[in-house]
């Protein structure tokens, strides 16, 4: 499937969705409330991206940026790239790990990194990181004054 | 550091239901490194396992934040130190694809070469000590007098047995040892000599195949709805191969097969990766004669800028797919890095496929599921 | 000529001659106690040793070789440092087991010894029903497994004692069957004369295959009742740790450790005796020159050489699989061992009532 039609089928779901295509693949950015419904539109026919090969999350400063990485197993050179902004001091997200259980490991770290909240996840502890660690490790204004860790 | 955490709670008395929780690692002579696998046994059985990772997490990605393009590459052989050369050139890919940079053919043709190497290196450890897991000793010392070829030839080309850092963005760091080529051609001799010996030691063990055959069954769907990628997912008849989806370095222009099988079981994860180790041999036999004269490193700026943007480089580890992600804001260092590690979500599937087995069951699986630690925590 | 035979032979007289008969015997249990311990002292240090280099060989590399010629002082070192080390006893342990365990295990391995005829005449006890004896004592072993299992108040060692119970009670059965085969042919429990049946040719030969079946039944059984690999689920390194002996450290696990070379060691003699013979010389039928060569060898080495062969054979094992399942361990034993043995026991018996033995 090419992006065009991708991006067809996107807009007839998410008409607010915007476009990138300057880089590699092509990058859609949704609004973090739509995202679940979204994904789970994507996971299914007629595009099949059943394959989440990288979940992770970008601290812009202003706020934090989802991102998304989907294949399909039936063509892997189909890969598309999908990012949601989320607010930066109440970072809440609908989980995405009913459709692909690998997101289940990826959300547990990116909750304890940057502290987004996944709504409706099973088990979202620490995955990485002591229970009463403080702080969250990845976030660009973090700050370790014992172990030297400032940007 | 740990203040009455809920991990020491949960283990010292019994659980819910009177099931028997123990803790496997994180010394524990079957987790090959500091793995923790919370396990919760009734009887024997094995109801739950829940892993709790970190002893051995660095912050790579938060260490590369502060690195510059030439040098975060030499972390990355910390991170799955068996297929340390895959790391890196994941890395000087990335960074080549970002910057534009021309690679010269010789420099292609030798990282291809000791990926491959790295590969039969790491699958050769993997099998000793999987046979180690299940109780046998002796393949252990097979599988490392092949391995011990390779890791002289690792030592002669760039210095390091190990953590091998010898592929930069834009080629390689040096030109290769002049007895390089010699060296190889007489590990691949040994190699198809010697390999039968350990494949009789264990391949056709009435006990080995009892303990694997049906033993951590994954299945296609599984495979893919938890990422799995590498030997793992190809066991179960996912193709997944990064050097054909996506051909990096020298793999466009050699001929190897994907070894793909279908049972999903701890004994095809086995024959998967010793099928592996048989393609590796034939392409590096198709490129040893072949390493085209000419300059081993592009011409590359002092001080590497990537553009402004976002790159994303997937290469084939031993273990699987490794991707490198990279936000780059213009400057000398990556704003923000991600490494996605074949062991994170191959991890993620233990509780899935050992759920309800035994003990025994559970050494092989995860013997199969060939875990390294570093590289799940990062 | 001097031989076992003849020195306890003079001892005993000079003894009796100088000393009251109860004092006599007195000193005579003392030098037997004195010389048990010595035996298992230097058994201990020579299979130790032994199986290290067995498993180098076998593992393509050299094994100790730094301390005396060849290595062969390395088991000495190695006990010295374990005698020097801390004999910890964990805080929440039972302590009288935890530190009794190590002894029950090491005292069944003592008296099992009592029975062993190790050259001719040269027997501490010819007990009149010494099979029974030995089938019955070893059975006790398992006591001391579970009591360090249990005690330890780990949860490691309690599956590996628990694994231990269940292995050793299922694999008596069959080493029992086995053993009884020999029985029915001999027609006596006492072990001096099933080493006297064997004269003219050891039951290995003379028995046909049902003997042969019952010796591989053996060799699987004992395997398994001395926990060896691949049946050593007790310990299982690489599952739980080490099993029982978790917790035990210094001359505490090596009394475990020598126990259990002790145990080989008692199992290949017994193994010795019942299907090779004891200390019976190699005899071909009517070869008199060849029969009088095998004679001239002692019949001590005969015993030893054929025990020392056994041993040989489990450590060969134990460097070649995997280890089982539990679940397979005990399927092997149940469904496959038991049936084999028990019918292997009856075609025995027709055997024996029919005469179709040599």
């Amino acid at each position: 499937m090419t992006n065009e039609a991708i991006k067809e089928y996107i807009t007839g779901h998410i008409p607010t969705a915007s476009f990138d295509e300057t880089g590699e693949w092509l990058n859609i950015l949704v609004e973090s409330k739509q995202l679940k419904s979204l994904a789970t539109s994507l996971n299914g026919q007629p595009i099949q991206l059943d394959f989440l090969f990288c979940l992770t999350c970008v601290d812009y400063e202003t706020h934090l940026t989802m991102v998304y990485h989907l294949t399909s197993s039936k063509d892997r050179t189909m890969n598309i790239v999908l990012k949601a902004n989320v607010d930066r001091t109440t970072p809440e997200i609908e989980t995405v790990c009913d459709i692909w259980r690998t997101a289940e490991f990826h959300e547990r770290e990116v909750f304890e990194m940057f502290g987004v909240q996944f709504l409706n996840h099973p088990d979202l502890r620490k995955l990485i990181l002591e229970e009463d660690f403080k702080g969250y490790p990845l976030r660009k204004d973090f700050e370790d004054p014992i172990n030297m860790i400032k940007l | 550091m740990y203040n009455e955490t809920e991990i020491i709670k949960d283990t010292t008395e019994l659980g819910p239901d009177g099931e028997l929780v123990i803790n496997m690692g994180p010394q524990h002579p079957a987790t090959h490194g500091v793995l923790h696998l919370v396990v919760t046994l009734n009887g024997e059985t094995i109801k739950k396992i829940e892993p709790h990772l970190g002893y051995i997490h660095r912050s790579i990605e938060k260490m590369c934040e502060r690195l510059t393009y030439r040098q975060f590459i030499y972390v990355t052989s910390r991170m799955d130190y068996l297929s340390s050369h895959i790391n890196n050139t994941a890395c000087a890919l990335l960074v080549e694809k970002g910057m534009q940079i021309e690679v010269p053919e010789r420099a292609k043709v030798v990282r291809t070469i000791l990926n491959e190497l790295t590969r039969i290196a790491s699958h050769e450890l993997w099998i000793g000590a999987m046979a180690m897991d299940l109780g046998a000793f002796t393949p252990f010392f097979y599988a490392f007098r092949e391995r011990e070829m390779i890791t002289d030839i690792m030592e002669d080309t760039c210095g390091a047995r190990l953590t091998m850092n010898y592929i930069v963005p834009g080629g390689l760091m040096y030109d290769i040892h002049p007895a390089f080529q010699t060296n190889v051609k007489a590990f691949i001799k040994q190699f198809k000599e010697k390999v039968t010996e350990y494949e009789d030691l264990v391949t056709g063990n009435v006990i080995f195949q009892s303990r694997t055959k049906g033993v951590g069954v994954l299945t296609a769907e599984d495979a893919i709805s938890y990422g799995c990628t590498g030997p793992v997912a190809r066991a179960s008849g996912v193709s997944c191969d990064m050097r054909k989806i996506a051909p990096y370095d020298a793999y466009d222009r050699v001929e190897f097969d994907e070894v793909i099988e279908t049972d999903g079981d701890s004994f095809t994860r086995y024959l998967v990766r010793v099928k592996e180790m048989n393609q590796s041999i034939r392409i590096i036999e198709q490129l040893i004669d072949n390493i085209p004269e000419g300059e081993f490193v592009g011409k590359t700026k002092n001080v590497l800028k990537l553009a402004k943007g976002e790159f994303y480089q997937r290469v084939e580890t031993a273990r699987g797919e490794l991707g490198v992600y990279i936000v780059s804001e213009g400057g000398t260092t990556p704003y923000r890095i991600k490494f996605r590690s074949p062991g994170f979500s191959n991890l993620s599937v233990l509780n899935h496929i050992s759920k309800g087995s035994m003990i025994g069951d559970l050494m092989a699986t995860m013997g199969t599921l060939d875990l390294v630690i570093p590289d799940i925590d990062r | 000529m001097l031989s076992l035979e003849s020195i306890t032979k003079t001892t005993q007289d000079w003894l009796l001659a100088k000393f009251d008969p109860t004092i006599a015997l007195a000193i005579e249990c003392v030098i037997v106690i004195l010389l048990c311990i010595t035996l298992f002292a230097v058994l201990g240090l020579v299979l130790v040793l032994l199986e290290r280099k067995v498993a180098a060989r076998i593992q393509i590399r050299l094994g100790p070789n730094r301390v005396g010629p060849g290595g062969i002082f390395q088991t000495a070192a190695d006990t010295l440092k374990l005698i020097m080390k801390e004999g910890l006893t964990p805080d929440t342990a039972d302590k009288f087991l935890f530190n009794l365990a190590p002894f029950v295990v090491m005292m069944v391995a003592m008296l099992l010894l009592a029975p062993i005829a190790f050259a001719k005449n040269f027997q501490i006890w010819d007990i009149n029903i010494g099979v029974l004896y030995i089938s019955s004592v070893s059975s006790l072993s398992v006591i001391g497994i579970l009591m360090a299992g249990w005690a330890s108040n780990n949860k490691y060692s309690l599956l590996g004692a628990m694994r231990s119970g269940a292995q050793i009670v299922s694999y008596e059965l069959s080493a029992g069957f086995a053993v009884l085969t020999i029985v029915v042919l001999t027609g006596s429990l006492q072990i001096s004369e099933i080493v006297a049946a064997q004269e003219n040719g050891w039951w290995l030969f003379k028995g046909h295959i049902p003997v042969v079946i019952a010796f591989v039944l053996y060799i699987i059984a004992v395997t398994a009742e001395t926990n060896r690999a691949p049946f050593d689920l007790a310990e299982a390194e690489s599952e739980l740790t080490a099993g029982f002996h978790t917790e035990y450290s210094g001359m505490k696990f090596a009394l475990f450790f020598l126990a259990e070379y002790i145990n080989i060691f008692i199992v290949c003699a017994i193994g010795a005796t019942l299907f090779l013979g004891g200390w019976m010389p190699f005899h071909i039928g009517s070869w008199e020159a060849f029969n009088h060569i095998m004679d001239y060898i002692p019949s001590s080495i005969w015993f030893m050489g054929k025990t020392f062969f056994l041993i040989f054979l489990i450590m060969w094992f134990r460097w070649t699989f995997p280890r089982l399942r539990v679940d397979q361990l005990l399927n092997l034993e149940w469904k496959y061992l038991l049936p084999i043995s028990l019918f292997n026991l009856l075609l025995v018996t027709v055997v024996a009532i029919m005469g179709w033995h040599f």
